[in-house]
């Protein structure tokens, strides 16, 4: 009987060794372990047997009993193992078909360089104001040091509604609106639409945006704005900028200046976008007029403040290299996409 | 503003090279916009006689000549007008001439030619109009450098100057920054006229009528004119000004207009009736034909320069061809005068012509001027020996400005500019602007007119001391907190929602044409129609403020249509302008709007989600949806109204295909118009917590017959009613019409999601609402249930 137990001990080993499926581990537990098994007709005999043989050939009875469910399993597992490695090379997929789309759509270049523009102004504490866009010739212009008649004024063709009512030509009469209502500490920037009745070409259109800035409180000087515009074009184009201050007019600014920034192109050397003089010209700015503050109600003894204007589509288009302006307000779904 | 460099050596220096010059101009606030060398490019060029000329003895149409150009050289030359003893530009070999050309020796059928003779051509003086060899004048030294001797070492350097300062359209305002800039001396040249013993005013009487509108007039008369070209050296300044010259009189008025920024104007003194001057405004029905030979229609507030009986001059504008100076011309009279800046801008406005002169008349100059501008003409004329200069000055004005007083406060400029500027250097800037200073007063001069404040002060000093100098800070102060209103990121979460869902943002004109209202199909009295209307638009079609995006909006769609771009939606958040009344008295109101632009592989249920999730991204769940059939842009049967707690808050559908046709989009094109300024008011930006459901949900499904008409929108509105607080969601699965569904009928399927927030549910319960339901569907709508 030890022998018989022996065997099919080796019969199972020799048997799990050649099979290929999970259909023939069944047939083999059954033949060896089913209720008609090999082993069950053994241990059938077991009544035969002395009392003192019958504990060890038991123990033996077991241990092949054992010995074959763990080979099962083990073989099993490998069956198992093979058979999922079939299935997931059978499911390769070729990656280089394209993806599946989302639509996706995307904000209009203006709104996706204003969003950065306005992130580094609120980083540094500003809010953002809105004033109308159709607008009284008063905050405009009057209340911005510049009277009817002022030669200045021609240089801003402006739309008229009514002798009082104007598109305002800039985005100034919000540092005025503001100042009306709010008393120092002022930190504001007021985005928005602005017309000038130019003739349409790659350069000029009638309706266009700025970015107006306006900081009023005791002690702001000129060094702080110099200091806050640098720190805006550092983060807008990279430390590497270099930026220069030249004096300049406007009316409602005194002392007024532009701020050129080192060409991005050339770097500085000059070159066809800088018009060779390695330096691009960003935007206005200066110590807001005495008058305008006293036109507002702040009296410019006690504070003093800064002012200035961007316009936004000269950065998007440097940001982007677009050399037409017209493309912006086409709205030709091409162009859009790019951006 | 062009000036030749060379012209400042007459009043300061310029120790520096041009680009340096050029930049540190820049910096103290004369802005250079571009330098020019003229006769760059040319090198080894230099002056030449011709010593003798001889046949080639090979060619018929050359000549071999001798030549003394500082050393002995044979040329051969094919130019007409060489003759011996002319003085040439001679190009030696090795030379460069300015279109790149390199010049050198050779032989010419077989003749040694050691170089080249110029033409103003080949100088790069002119531009195809050269008719031989340039010959040159007088008896240069031979040898020189030819641009020497040209004047072709010329640097122009062309500023931008700023509306308020005209004094710096002059070459002594510019010679002045200049010097400051550059740390040199300044001086202007003495003036002295040689004038004979006569009596002005036995010549030429002067009458002002207007002095508010002409402070100033100041004249004198020459006599015994000998009108001829004006010498090369004042030709060569005035050329490299941009000014072509004429003759020495109307080159001598532009000469001073440049030196001394004071227009001038000569009027030949025989043609003014009874040799006199009254300065006066214009008669009704008054005209002149001006020098530009246009006969100008006046009106009674122009300001005109008039002898006995008519105008002869537009004042500080142009002359008129009634008194223009002539070959024949013997006596004449040098107007220098000053006018109102406001009055002249408007004149030149009105008549449509902007001069030189008025161009700086209307930035107010300095009536102090006048006087020296006559006596250098007159000295000018003197040195041209262009006439003689009869004694005295007619100089008319009732008071001359005087200089305004600001207080100087070293300690409050430096704490304005964040510098630590002494006092001695802020003294020293504005001594060299010619302020005068006493104690701590300053004492702008009068051509300093936009020197009015501490803050005008201020920059004076901040430029001349350097705005790279002052260093750069951090505000101080106050903190304040910045950030975005709610209005504003709510503008963002529309963003957002609408780009998730593959729309483009556009951004379009704010003004639109208002025949857009009859292609939009608008009635008569749509209020739509109801606008502002601007004075003085670029065009008809940019002619009013939209009171809609529509327009454009089909516009863009047309564009991307005509583009062949496939599946488009495009969206604008912007602003309409609504006028409170017509005519405009006060500002309009201004409202946004998102719209919302569709066609291609899309329909109005495509539309009608994307508008559900911007509501649901504004958190408005309180809406509802109605069938709008009277909107006369849309589709009577495709188009629906947003209804917000009662209120109307925009429209979306399919375009009238009518509308369509007037935008050439042949194809459905689908459009929403939501009033942003109203979901404002009504979004919930507030979101609150609720438990998550603690008891099972029940689901039930409804398969239902109704009558085609019946919207499914009312049966939804029945559950809900009977179902209350247990109807958790309606999900509406299918719809279906044909083939087993009888004519007129559709079949309507629902799932429906029942739950209790406090215990499980019974089926019983359960039961007895979805019986509620049916009964009351049947009862109002009709509706039965599908037995299949």
């Amino acid at each position: 009987m030890k022998q018989q137990l022996e065997q099919i001990r080796q019969a199972a080993e020799e048997n799990l060794k050649s099979i290929d499926s999970i259909a023939d581990l069944e047939e083999i537990r059954v033949k060896f372990l089913g209720k008609k098994g090999e082993l069950t007709s053994v241990l059938r005999g077991m009544g035969q047997l002395s009392a003192e043989e019958r504990p060890q050939i038991g123990q033996l009875a077991n241990q092949v009993r054992s010995f074959i469910e763990e080979e099962l399993e083990k073989a099993k597992n490998k069956l198992q193992q093979a058979e999922l490695e079939k299935k997931l090379s059978s499911e390769t997929l070729d990656v280089t078909i394209p993806g599946k789309q989302w639509p996706v759509g995307k904000t209009h270049p203006l709104t996706t360089v204003l969003d950065e523009l306005k992130s580094i102004f609120i980083g540094m504490g500003f809010s953002i104001a809105e004033g109308p866009e159709v607008e009284y010739d008063y905050y405009n212009f009057e209340a911005l040091n510049l009277p009817k008649n002022h030669p200045a004024r021609d240089t801003q063709d402006t739309f008229y509604v009514n002798d009082n009512i104007v598109l305002r030509t800039q985005t100034s009469p919000m540092q005025v609106r503001v100042m009306e209502k709010q008393q120092p500490p002022i930190r504001i920037i007021a985005p928005g639409r602005v017309f000038r009745s130019d003739a349409v070409d790659a350069t000029h259109s009638p309706v266009f945006h700025q970015i107006e800035g306006l900081v009023v409180d005791k002690g702001i000087t000129m060094g702080d704005l110099k200091g806050t515009l640098e720190v805006f074009v550092k983060k807008l184009y990279g430390d590497e900028v270099k930026v220069r201050f030249r004096p300049h007019h406007f009316p409602f600014t005194e002392p007024s200046a532009e701020m050129d920034i080192s060409c991005f192109v050339c770097g500085g050397e000059g070159c066809r976008v800088c018009k060779g003089e390695g330096w691009i010209e960003i935007l206005g700015c200066g110590m807001v007029h005495p008058k305008v503050l006293k036109n507002c109600g702040i009296d410019p003894e006690i504070y003093s403040g800064f002012a200035f204007g961007i316009g936004l589509e000269r950065i998007v288009m440097r940001r982007y290299d677009i050399d037409d302006l017209r493309l912006f307000f086409e709205n030709d779904v091409r162009f859009l996409k790019q951006f | 503003m062009k000036m030749p460099l060379s012209w400042l050596n007459d009043y300061t220096k310029v120790g520096v090279t041009p680009k340096e010059y050029c930049d540190a101009m820049t910096l103290s606030g004369s802005k250079v916009d571009a330098f020019e060398m003229v006769g760059e490019g040319i090198e080894k060029v230099v002056v030449g006689k011709i010593l003798k000329i001889e046949q080639h003895p090979d060619a018929d149409k050359l000549v071999v000549c001798q030549v003394d150009a500082g050393e002995s050289l044979q040329i051969v030359t094919g130019a007409k007008n060489v003759f011996e003893g002319a003085y040439v530009p001679v190009a030696l070999h090795g030379s460069h001439l300015p279109d790149g050309t390199v010049i050198k020796k050779g032989k010419l059928r077989g003749v040694i030619s050691e170089g080249m003779f110029c033409s103003t051509d080949e100088l790069g003086m002119t531009e195809g109009t050269a008719t031989g060899v340039l010959i040159l004048e007088g008896e240069p030294v031979l040898g020189e450098d030819i641009k020497k001797t040209l004047g072709l070492d010329e640097v122009v350097v062309d500023f931008d100057i700023t509306s308020n300062r005209p004094d710096c359209l002059s070459m002594i305002g510019l010679a002045r920054e200049s010097a400051i800039t550059l740390h040199e001396e300044f001086s202007i040249p003495q003036v002295v006229v040689e004038e004979n013993d006569e009596q002005v005013e036995d010549y030429l009487s002067v009458k002002v009528e207007n002095s508010a509108l002409c402070p100033r007039y100041t004249a004198r008369v020459v006599k015994n004119i000998k009108i001829e070209p004006s010498p090369m050296w004042m030709q060569k300044r005035l050329e490299g000004c941009g000014v072509r010259a004429i003759n020495n009189i109307v080159d001598i008025t532009n000469y001073v207009m440049l030196e001394y920024g004071q227009p001038m104007h000569a009027f030949d003194i025989d043609f003014l009736k009874g040799q006199s001057i009254c300065v006066r405004t214009a008669k009704e029905e008054e005209t002149i034909v001006t020098l530009d030979d246009v006969e100008r229609q006046l009106t009674p507030d122009m300001l005109m320069i008039c002898d006995g009986e008519k105008p002869v001059a537009v004042a500080g504008v142009m002359g008129g061809q009634n008194s223009e100076i002539q070959d024949s011309t013997k006596t004449i009279v040098f107007e220098s005068a000053n006018f109102d800046g406001a009055s002249i801008r408007s004149t030149a406005k009105a008549l449509g012509m902007r001069t030189e002169s008025s161009a700086r008349f209307e930035k107010e100059l300095d009536a102090n001027v006048t006087l020296d501008a006559v006596n250098r003409a007159c000295q000018l004329i003197c040195e041209l020996g262009a006439g003689e200069v009869v004694g005295g000055v007619i100089d008319v004005y009732e008071t001359l400005p005087k200089r305004l007083e600001i207080t100087l406060r070293p300690a409050k400029i430096n704490s304005f500019l964040g510098t630590d500027i002494s006092e001695e250097e802020m003294i020293r800037i504005l001594k060299a602007l010619e302020c005068e200073i006493k104690g701590d007063k300053i004492y702008p001069p009068t051509f300093r007119k936009d020197l009015e404040t501490e803050a005008d002060i201020a920059e004076e000093i901040a430029r001349f001391y350097g705005y790279d100098k002052i260093e750069s800070t951090l505000m101080k102060g106050e903190s304040v907190a910045g950030g975005k209103t709610l209005k504003q990121s709510t503008e963002d979460v529309v963003k957002r929602a609408l780009t998730s869902r593959g729309l483009y943002e556009i951004y379009t004109y704010s003004f639109t044409d208002p025949n857009a209202f009859d292609k939009l199909n608008l009635p008569a009295d749509s209020e739509l129609r109801k606008c502002v209307t601007i004075l003085n638009p670029l065009g008809e079609e940019q002619s009013v403020m939209r009171t809609q995006h529509y327009n454009e909006m089909l516009k863009a769609l047309s564009l991307n249509n005509s583009h062949r771009n496939q599946n488009v939606g495009l969206f604008e958040l912007g602003t309409v302008y609504y006028p409170k009344a017509l005519p405009v008295t006060e500002l309009p109101e201004e409202r946004e709007f998102v719209t919302i632009g569709m066609y291609g592989d899309v329909d109005f249920y495509d539309l009608k989600g994307i508008v559900e999730q911007l509501f649901y991204a504004l958190n408005i769940s309180d809406y509802k949806v109605v069938a709008k059939k009277d909107d006369p842009t849309f589709h009577p049967g495709k188009t629906a109204e947003l209804m917000v707690e009662g209120v109307s808050a925009g429209v979306f559908g399919a375009v009238h295909p009518a509308v369509c046709n007037q935008y050439e989009l042949d194809r459905e094109v689908l459009m929403a118009s939501i009033d942003f300024t109203l979901l404002l008011e009504y979004m919930k930006p507030e979101k609150t917590y609720h438990a998550l459901p603690k008891f099972p949900a029940v689901t039930r499904d409804l398969a239902m017959l109704c009558d085609d008409e019946v919207e499914v929108g009312s049966i939804e509105e029945i559950i809900r009613q009977c179902g209350k607080a247990l109807v958790e969601e309606i999900k509406l699965f299918d719809i279906y019409k044909g083939k087993q569904i009888p004519e007129g009928k559709k079949s309507v399927a629902y799932s429906v999601v029942f739950r209790d927030a406090n215990k499980t549910l019974e089926e019983q319960e359960v039961n007895r609402v979805m019986d509620k339901i049916l009964t009351r569907l049947e009862e109002k709508l009709h509706v039965e249930l599908r037995k299949n």
